[in-house]
C-alpha cells in the first residue's frame, strides 16, 4: 500500500488523511498514537525507553517517552494539529520473556507504559483506548482518516481500538 | 558514564570478536559431545548494527522467530539472547532429538520447547564460561525462557538493552551444521548499563 508510512524502532512520524502510520513487531516498546480528528493529523512514536535522563549526552529524542512524546506533539502541530484536541491510544509494552527474578530489561514494558502515561497526563492528553501488556508482539496501524488503531498479533488475530 | 558500543575502536572490537570465537567454539564442542556426533561451525562474525536495522536481521519485523533468553548474574549482570529463524529452530530440535522429521510448523510441543531451552542453556553456558575464564569474572546463567513471536518484538529486547547506552547493538552470528542441515543463529550478550564498564575493563579493552 502506497498510503502507508512506516515508523521504525525509536522513530516517530506524522501523517495526514488519507495516510496510515504503521510500526511492525512492537514488543516491550510502546506505540504512542496521537490524533486530531478535526484536522485529521495523526502521529505515531515507537518508544523504547522511559526517560532520557538515564542516558548520557547525545540522544535520539524519539527513543524515550519524555522527549519522544514532546517532539511528536511539536511535529504534529507543524502539520496543523492542535494540542488541546489531541487524543491518545497506546499499544505494546509487552513482557516477551517470563522470569521470576528481578530483571530490568525484562520489566521494561511496564515502565515504558507508565512513563508514556505520565507524559500524556502532563500534556493533558486523554488516553481513549489502549492495548498494552501481555507477552506477545503487536503490529499496529493508525489511520489518519478516522484515528482508528488496528492491532495485529500472531496468536490473537486482528482488532481495532 | 558507561561507554557505548559505538565508541569502541577496531582493537577493542577484535577482543570482543575473539571472545565470540572462543565462546561459540566451546558451545559447539559441548553440543557435539552431547550428541556424540560431529558438528561443524563456521567462524562466528561479530556484527554491529544500528538498532533500527535489528528487527530485520532474520528476515522482516513480522517474521516468526524463536528466542531463548537467559539472565546473567554474578560479577556481570544482564541477559544473553539466542535467536533463530523458525526453520533453523526446527532443524536444531531434530538434530537434538535425533530424528529426520521435516515438520516446519510454527508450534513447538512441550518436549521440543524443552529441547530448545536446553540448547540455549548449552550455548549460552559455554559462551559465558569462555567469557568468565578470559575475564576472571564470576558469571552465571539463569534458567532460560523461550519465546516464539514476531522478530521485531523479540529483537526489541537486545535493542532496548543496548539502547540505554548508545544507538547500536553488538551481536555474534554463528552457523553450525551436522553435515546435512545448517543452523544459523544470532547471539546477543546484553550487559546491564552498569556492567558495560566491568566487562570492558575486565577484558582490558578500557583502562
Amino acid at each position: 500500500m502506497e498510503n502507508v508510512i512506516k515508523v521504525g524502532m525509536a522513530d516517530l512520524n506524522v501523517a495526514v488523511s488519507p495516510f496510515v502510520l504503521t510500526t511492525l513487531g512492537l514488543g516491550s516498546c510502546v506505540g504512542v498514537c496521537l490524533y486530531d480528528s478535526i484536522t485529521k493529523v495523526a502521529g505515531m512514536a515507537h518508544i523504547m525507553l522511559p526517560y532520557s535522563v538515564q542516558n548520557k549526552g547525545e540522544i535520539n529524542p524519539a527513543k524515550y517517552a519524555d522527549t519522544g512524546i514532546t517532539l511528536l506533539i511539536e511535529e504534529m502541530a507543524k502539520k496543523g494539529a492542535m494540542k488541546s484536541r489531541l487524543i491518545a491510544k497506546l499499544a505494546g509494552g509487552a513482557q516477551m520473556f517470563q522470569f521470576k527474578q528481578e530483571n530490568d530489561i525484562i520489566k521494561i514494558g511496564q515502565k515504558n507504559i507508565q512513563a508514556c502515561k505520565e507524559m500524556l497526563e502532563k500534556f493533558n492528553i486523554k488516553i481513549v483506548a489502549e492495548d498494552t501488556g501481555g507477552n506477545f508482539g503487536r503490529t499496529i496501524e493508525l489511520s489518519a482518516v478516522d484515528g482508528k488503531l488496528q492491532i495485529k498479533t500472531i496468536g490473537f488475530g486482528v482488532k481495532h481500538i | 558514564m558507561p561507554i557505548g558500543i559505538d565508541e569502541l575502536n577496531t582493537n577493542q572490537l577484535d577482543v570482543l570478536r575473539e571472545i565470540g570465537n572462543i565462546g561459540a567454539g566451546n558451545a559447539v564442542t559441548a553440543l557435539a559431545k552431547m550428541l556424540n556426533k560431529r558438528v561443524d561451525m563456521a567462524v562466528p562474525k561479530i556484527k554491529i548494527l544500528n538498532f533500527k536495522d535489528i528487527p530485520d536481521i532474520l528476515g522482516n519485523s513480522e517474521a516468526l522467530i524463536a528466542g531463548i533468553l537467559l539472565g546473567v548474574t554474578g560479577d556481570l549482570k544482564g541477559n544473553i539472547l539466542f535467536v533463530l529463524d523458525l526453520a533453523s529452530a526446527h532443524v536444531l530440535v531434530n538434530i537434538l532429538m535425533g530424528r529426520q522429521d521435516l515438520s516446519q510448523e510454527s508450534e513447538f510441543n512441550e518436549i521440543e520447547v524443552s529441547a530448545l531451552k536446553e540448547m540455549g542453556n548449552i550455548l549460552a553456558g559455554s559462551y559465558l564460561s569462555a567469557l568468565s575464564m578470559l575475564t576472571n569474572l564470576n558469571i552465571l546463567p539463569s534458567v532460560p525462557d523461550l519465546c516464539v513471536d514476531m522478530a521485531g518484538a523479540i529483537l526489541s529486547v537486545p535493542a532496548i538493552g543496548f539502547g540505554s547506552v548508545g544507538e547500536t547493538v553488538l551481536y555474534i552470528e554463528t552457523q553450525f551444521t551436522d553435515g546435512a542441515e545448517k543452523v544459523a543463529g544470532e547471539f546477543f550478550l546484553i550487559p546491564d548499563v552498569d556492567s558495560y564498564d566491568i566487562l570492558l575493563k575486565a577484558l582490558g579493552v578500557i583502562g
